[in-house]
């Protein structure tokens, strides 16, 4: 197939196999490796908010401010948030097929994804030099 | 659509038959839920960043995460949420032991999908009576 003298793709587009979006399998390879370590982080995750059920405010802000709670939060969010952008990215594009719809939900994707995230990681890091 | 079909057998024949043709397996649904979690979880973030936002703000905000959870819908959210957080997860080590190319076999694969949803539930019920559990010690 690749050796079809009518193929548009010129001889170096081929050797990087980049495709017509020019990233190649990145987006499935994050979308695996987020997944791989969202693995460990969200059975920590269960773990830390079993650890804060019925408690008050001041042991939630201590336990959450803690080093080590602290960056296993700041992990377990930055990796979801990036997953979740992915895969919804995946979800839109399957089954919104209105180009100007999609554009929008996926911009709509984007920054839901990242304020949720930025959200989270502020509040983790609040928490954590308790200003 | 019938009646054309048995005059014209070349007229309106499906080219790519869809998801109401097939029988509904078990592998079938399970993607579909696979997907339909993953969903869930995107906007049950909302939910977490909601509890961590309210304890960096104070006692007052808190106080109504806390007042929430307790209430009925809290805790069925709350359940769902965890059951949708097990299951996604267990389904995606199921795919991941899909792309690396085993468990591809008609007994595996049924196996692994049985594995997935008995396990979600399983695992659910046993986080929700060790978080009761917890809670009922602190109290």
């Amino acid at each position: 197939m690749t050796e079809d003298h009518r193929s548009m793709r010129t001889p170096l587009g081929r050797v990087l196999h980049l495709g017509s979006a020019h990233h190649g399998t990145r987006v499935f390879w994050h979308q695996r490796l987020t997944a791989v370590a969202n693995v460990p982080l969200t059975i920590a995750l269960i773990v830390i908010i079993i650890g804060l059920m019925g408690r008050n405010h001041a042991a939630v802000v201590q336990i959450l401010g803690s080093t080590f709670v602290a960056l296993t939060m700041l992990l377990f969010i930055v990796t979801s948030a990036y997953h979740m952008w992915l895969g919804m990215q995946v979800i839109i594009e399957d089954y919104v097929h209105d180009e100007n719809w999609k554009l929008v939900s996926l911009m709509l994707n984007t920054f839901f994804s990242f304020a949720v995230g930025l959200a989270a990681v502020f509040a983790v890091l609040k928490l954590s030099f308790g200003l | 659509m019938m009646a054309e079909a048995k005059t014209s057998r070349l007229k309106d024949r499906p080219l790519s038959p869809h998801l109401q043709i097939y029988k509904p397996l078990l592998t079938m649904m399970m993607s579909i839920v696979h997907r339909i979690t993953g969903a869930a979880l995107f906007f049950g973030m909302l939910l977490l960043v909601w509890v961590l936002i309210a304890a960096a703000a104070g006692p007052n905000a808190y106080a109504s995460v806390q007042w929430f959870m307790e209430t009925l819908l809290g805790r069925l959210i709350l359940f769902g949420y965890t059951w949708a957080l097990i299951h996604h997860m267990l389904g995606g080590i199921k795919h991941l032991i899909w792309d690396l190319g085993y468990g591809f076999g008609p007994v595996e694969r049924e196996w692994l999908t049985v594995a997935t949803l008995v396990g979600s539930i399983g695992f659910t019920v046993l986080i929700w009576i060790v978080g009761y559990l917890v809670m009922g010690v602190l109290r």
